[in-house]
């Protein structure tokens, strides 16, 4: 397999050698009988080699629908990508063929999902399946590939791996799924891992042993990971950085630790605050008023203006740009230097 | 489709529970709808839906008042017109017996639909009454009653109903009807009994059941509540399917000498009538044939448009 | 409010005791004569009392048994053994018109808003169903008021009685499985996961909902979810739950600040805390392994499979939740210990 090219693009304002996966602007929309609705409106955000990026969002937020693309791995129809970029060192993704992106796919960009039981096939032994990639994209000979399925297996920890090959999916608890799952996607060393909710279905003991094991792997792998989920507990402990998405859009995108200190944007904050907390006794629950927008019908002006306490008459009639706050955070917020001091408050 | 999910949400009052409505979406805007609603907004699109619709509703009409279409008498045969070509109102021309084909086909919709509308009729009582009590009882109920499926499976249809129907030697019309239509229910209720009793299965799992049973309902209301409706449009789709081969089965019982008799007016008898003659004239043979095909797929297709728009999987 | 049987109603009293309740599902093998081969041991030896006005928080992890003893409260399983006394009757052993009573006084709140819901009745239908069945808790022809009551306590529009569940968001189906919960006026309400299948910012709103009608309806609620934040938030006691048995149980403080059981120690120090700065320095247990199968449990102690301070006697002798002497709260373990922060 030929390494791909980098052509960095010259408007790119990225660093020599461009960013390892950028997504610029993309535009998703769905289209249904009932209508159009607008999954992604506008979302970018990059990847360098060896960091961890957090998606968070809500169910149809768009975060999950973002990777997708980036996967090529949409349902067209009733998905259809209106515009944009997915820049794969430098290339885009878009408008390669569907040969070219298959190569990228696995290779390159790898994706685990949440559901690790449906994502396997449950009439193989988990040994054939982590080496049916490496048989078939790698031209490996069978035991050479039952060689490094075990190896793998062993990389992501599962217990007694070169007995465990020949047993079936069920066989296996959710935790040790997941692990499978993460060594298939392993298999042709990915420089970059899709996380979509992948500790979403287990239980807390379970999910600390994933999240520790993908932190690990990302260290000595030297992968980069987008890390999709709605767990503002998890993300606190595993992302470089942090996007938060909110109707297709990114509302608030800056480095982990002065995003949970001072949120910049009202969703962001709200959300902060409506989520019970372990280490705090007695608190209150504020709440986000109203419900998530209809995708078909997004609310003009800022999306969250119906549902955000800052809101203004300027929020319902103009779109809010990201704002630029200094050390590369971002909010889309017309208030968004008024959120971040009433939050460090 | 989770992402979608909110979309079809409506706006909250209550200000004091600390909820407000959707933003920007008046309540106005969002009609009720229901599945029913939202089969019903599938199949209003879809055209095959409607070819099989106006086919059955035309023949309905032909087996309810058949001198709307004709003005022939079918009974009014002279030998010597026989096979002569069109005229009058006779558009398909005559038979062997000298009588108007098209008339006869008309009036033949009659027959042919009573025995299939009967039949699936009858078919839908013993597959809901079975499929129920097998579906939600379970354990020895289940293990008899699908045994009973089984075998009742097992046994070829036209074999059955010749062995049955050989017995009935009354050549009285109504009788003879009824017998066709009491065999072929008999024999044919089996797949529509195994589509109730695995809907009733997956709908007795359903938690909306375990809520009604913790409120205090008993077996009857859940079931007639909260079983069978979930149940009942799978089975209304089978059954539609399932009409249109009792037509067919009627014809080939007709045809073979064993199902309705002259001078009962039947298409399986006028195409066996037509068939002894096909070499001097085709036409009694074709016409009286291609009624029965266009009325099987008729109800065919309309069972498969309905099921597909009632499928929310297909969504 | 209709008055329930129970002549006083005193907060804090007992209202439902639960003694030793065991749950064993049978596994079979062959198809024509079937043969027991084993149980699955879902519940197994559960035993608290639950008090007018509080709430009982259950956590434990999936297969711990938690949505067993709540279908086993419901009476939509049969336990193997045990007993519960609810308004001095014995919840298991009541039948016919005493089982209706008795659940007219316990209702439950399920996980899944989108199955819980007939898909094929009106919200009208659903929140009026108890009505139907018990005629007696509402006056003739006073059914749509009281359904639209219902709807405007939950927070929804009284105007929506004839829209169909999937016309609803997730959160807003709850409210409508919580007004059906309601509307017979129960004491307990049994909240299965509640909020589990909900997104963040709805969660919260369902929460203060919940907590807001416990504060209206006197109610005394049994929690049971996987999140022990969402749980210690709303609960004044918790019993925390490892494949079929309660290991500890105490005060939401006892819990939480001085638990002595080590599998509750590391549940809570596993819990992802969304603060980077606080997670930095918090001392992390990190269990191995996995929730060995419930059909068959280790002997002793159960949890000494995964358990770092297992020693021979866990092995052998079961330990009783008890009162310990590290801390004055029942632990079911030979080493209960508060850890050090």
């Amino acid at each position: 397999m030929t390494q791909p090219t980098v052509v960095p693009t010259p408007a790119s304002p990225t660093p020599p050698g461009g960013h390892l996966l950028e997504v610029r602007d993309l535009h998703v929309e769905f289209r249904t009988r009932e209508g159009v609705a607008k999954v992604i409106n506008g979302v970018s955000y990059h990847l360098d080699p060896g960091e961890s990026l957090a998606v968070l969002g809500e169910s149809g937020s768009g975060k999950s629908v973002t990777a997708q693309a980036i996967m090529g791995i949409l349902d067209t129809p009733p998905a259809h990508v209106r515009s944009g970029q997915i820049l794969y060192r430098g290339r885009d993704l878009l408008t390669q063929s569907e040969e070219q992106r298959r190569q990228v796919r696995g290779k390159e960009i790898a994706m685990i999902f949440q559901d690790a039981l449906s994502a396997l096939n449950p009439v193989f032994p988990v040994g054939w399946q982590i080496g049916e990639t490496l048989r078939q994209r790698e031209g490996m000979s069978r035991a050479d590939a039952r060689r490094r399925a075990a190896e793998l297996m062993d990389l992501v920890k599962i217990p007694a791996a070169a007995k465990r090959l020949g047993d079936y999916p069920h066989q296996f608890s959710g935790g040790m799924r997941q692990r499978v799952m993460i060594a298939v996607a392993l298999a042709l060393n990915p420089k970059v891992l899709i996380a979509d909710e992948p500790t979403t279905a287990l239980d807390v003991t379970v999910q600390a042993q994933i999240m520790d094991l993908l932190a690990e792997l990302r260290r000595d792998l030297d992968m980069a990971m987008i890390l999709i989920t709605h767990d503002l507990g998890v993300v606190a402990g595993v992302a470089d950085r942090i996007a938060v998405m909110y109707a297709g859009r990114i509302v608030e995108h800056a480095d982990v630790r002065p995003l949970y200190r001072a949120p910049a944007h009202p969703y962001t904050k709200g959300l902060l605050e409506s989520i019970p907390r372990l280490d705090v006794r007695g608190q209150a629950l504020s709440t986000i008023k109203g419900l998530p927008p209809n995708l078909m019908r997004i609310p003009s002006g800022c999306p969250f203006h119906p549902r955000c306490p800052y809101a203004q008459q300027v929020c319902v009639d103009e779109v809010p740009h990201d704002l630029v706050l200094g050390d590369g955070r971002t909010s889309a917020c017309h208030f968004a230097q008024e959120v971040r001091d009433d939050s460090a408050r | 489709m989770s992402d979608f999910e909110t979309v079809a949400a409506t706006e909250n009052q209550a200000a004091r529970r600390g909820v407000s409505g959707e933003p920007g979406t008046p309540a106005a805007a969002q009609k009720p709808r229901s599945l029913a609603g939202d089969a019903w907004r599938d199949l209003r699109r879809n055209p095959i839906f409607w070819i099989s619709l106006t086919l059955v509703v035309l023949v309905a009409a032909m087996a309810a008042v058949p001198s709307l279409f004709t003005a022939n008498d079918p009974r009014d045969c002279v030998l010597s017109r026989q096979h002569a070509g069109p005229s009058g109102g006779a558009v398909f021309g005559y038979d062997f017996q000298g009588c108007d084909t098209y008339a006869r086909a008309v009036y033949g919709a009659r027959a042919s639909l009573l025995v299939g509308a009967l039949s699936a009729l009858l078919t839908g009582a013993i597959a809901l009454v079975v499929g129920m009590l097998a579906g939600y009882f379970g354990r020895w109920i289940d293990a008899v009653l699908s045994r009973v499926i089984d075998i009742v499976l097992g046994i070829p249809l036209l074999l059955a109903a010749i062995v049955l129907l050989k017995r009935v030697s009354t050549s009285s019309d109504n009788v003879r009807l009824f017998a066709v239509i009491f065999v072929l229910a008999v024999l044919g209720w089996t797949t529509a009994a195994r589509v109730v009793r695995s809907s009733v299965i997956t709908a007795k799992e359903q938690d909306y059941v375990a809520a009604a049973r913790m409120l205090g309902a008993g077996n009857g209301r859940i079931m007639w509540r909260h079983i069978l409706p979930n149940a009942l449009a799978p089975a209304i789709v089978v059954l539609t399917i399932a009409l249109g081969s009792f037509i067919a089965a009627e014809a080939t019982l007709s045809f073979l000498g064993i199902g309705l008799k002259a001078p009962t007016i039947s298409w399986g008898i006028d195409i066996d009538a037509g068939r002894v003659h096909m070499r001097e004239s085709a036409t009694p043979l074709v016409v009286p044939s291609a009624f029965l095909a266009l009325t099987v797929l008729a109800f065919i297709m309309l069972g498969d448009a309905i099921r597909d728009a009632f499928d929310p999987k297909l969504r | 409010m209709t008055a329930p049987a129970s002549p006083t109603k005193v907060r804090g009293e007992t209202i439902l005791s639960v003694d030793n309740l065991v749950k064993h599902f049978p596994i079979t093998q062959g198809v024509l004569f079937r043969k027991q081969t084993g149980a699955v041991k879902a519940v197994d030896g559960v035993s608290f009392e639950l008090r007018r006005g509080e709430t009982l928080g259950v956590v434990g992890e999936s297969g711990c048994g938690k949505s067993t003893l709540a279908r086993l409260l419901m009476r939509l399983e049969t336990p193997t053994a045990g007993r519960a006394r609810l308004e001095g009757r014995d919840l298991f052993k009541a039948s016919g018109s005493e089982l209706r009573r008795l659940r007219r006084n316990m209702q439950m709140v399920m996980q899944d808003p989108y199955t819980s819901l007939n898909p094929r009745m009106t919200v009208g239908d659903i929140i009026g169903e108890p009505f139907d069945i018990h005629p007696e808790a509402a006056p003739k022809g006073s059914k749509r008021r009281r359904v639209q009551e219902l709807l405007d306590v939950v927070g929804l529009n009284p105007e929506h009685v004839n829209r169909y569940p999937h016309q609803f968001s997730g959160g807003q189906r709850q409210r409508i499985g919580i007004a059906r919960a309601l509307a017979l006026r129960p004491e307990i309400i049994v909240c299965d996961e509640p909020v589990s299948a909900l997104d963040v910012s709805i969660q919260a709103q369902v929460i203060n909902l919940l907590e807001q009608l416990q504060d209206e309806f006197g109610l005394s609620y049994i929690f049971i979810a996987h999140d022990l934040s969402v749980v210690r938030h709303i609960s004044d006691r918790v019993a925390v739950m490892y494949l079929g048995k309660i290991v500890e149980i105490g005060t939401e403080q006892e819990i939480y600040e001085r638990a002595t059981h080590p599998y509750t120690q590391a549940l809570l120090s596993a819990v992802p805390v969304p603060d980077p700065e606080a997670r930095a320095d918090r001392n992390i247990i990190r269990l191995t392994g996995d929730v060995p199968s419930p059909a068959d449990p280790p002997s002793g102690c159960r949890f000494r499979t995964r358990c770092w301070k297992a020693q021979e006697v866990c092995a052998t002798q079961e330990p009783h939740a008890v009162l310990r002497a590290a801390d004055p709260h029942p632990s079911a373990c030979h080493f209960a210990e508060v850890r050090p922060a």
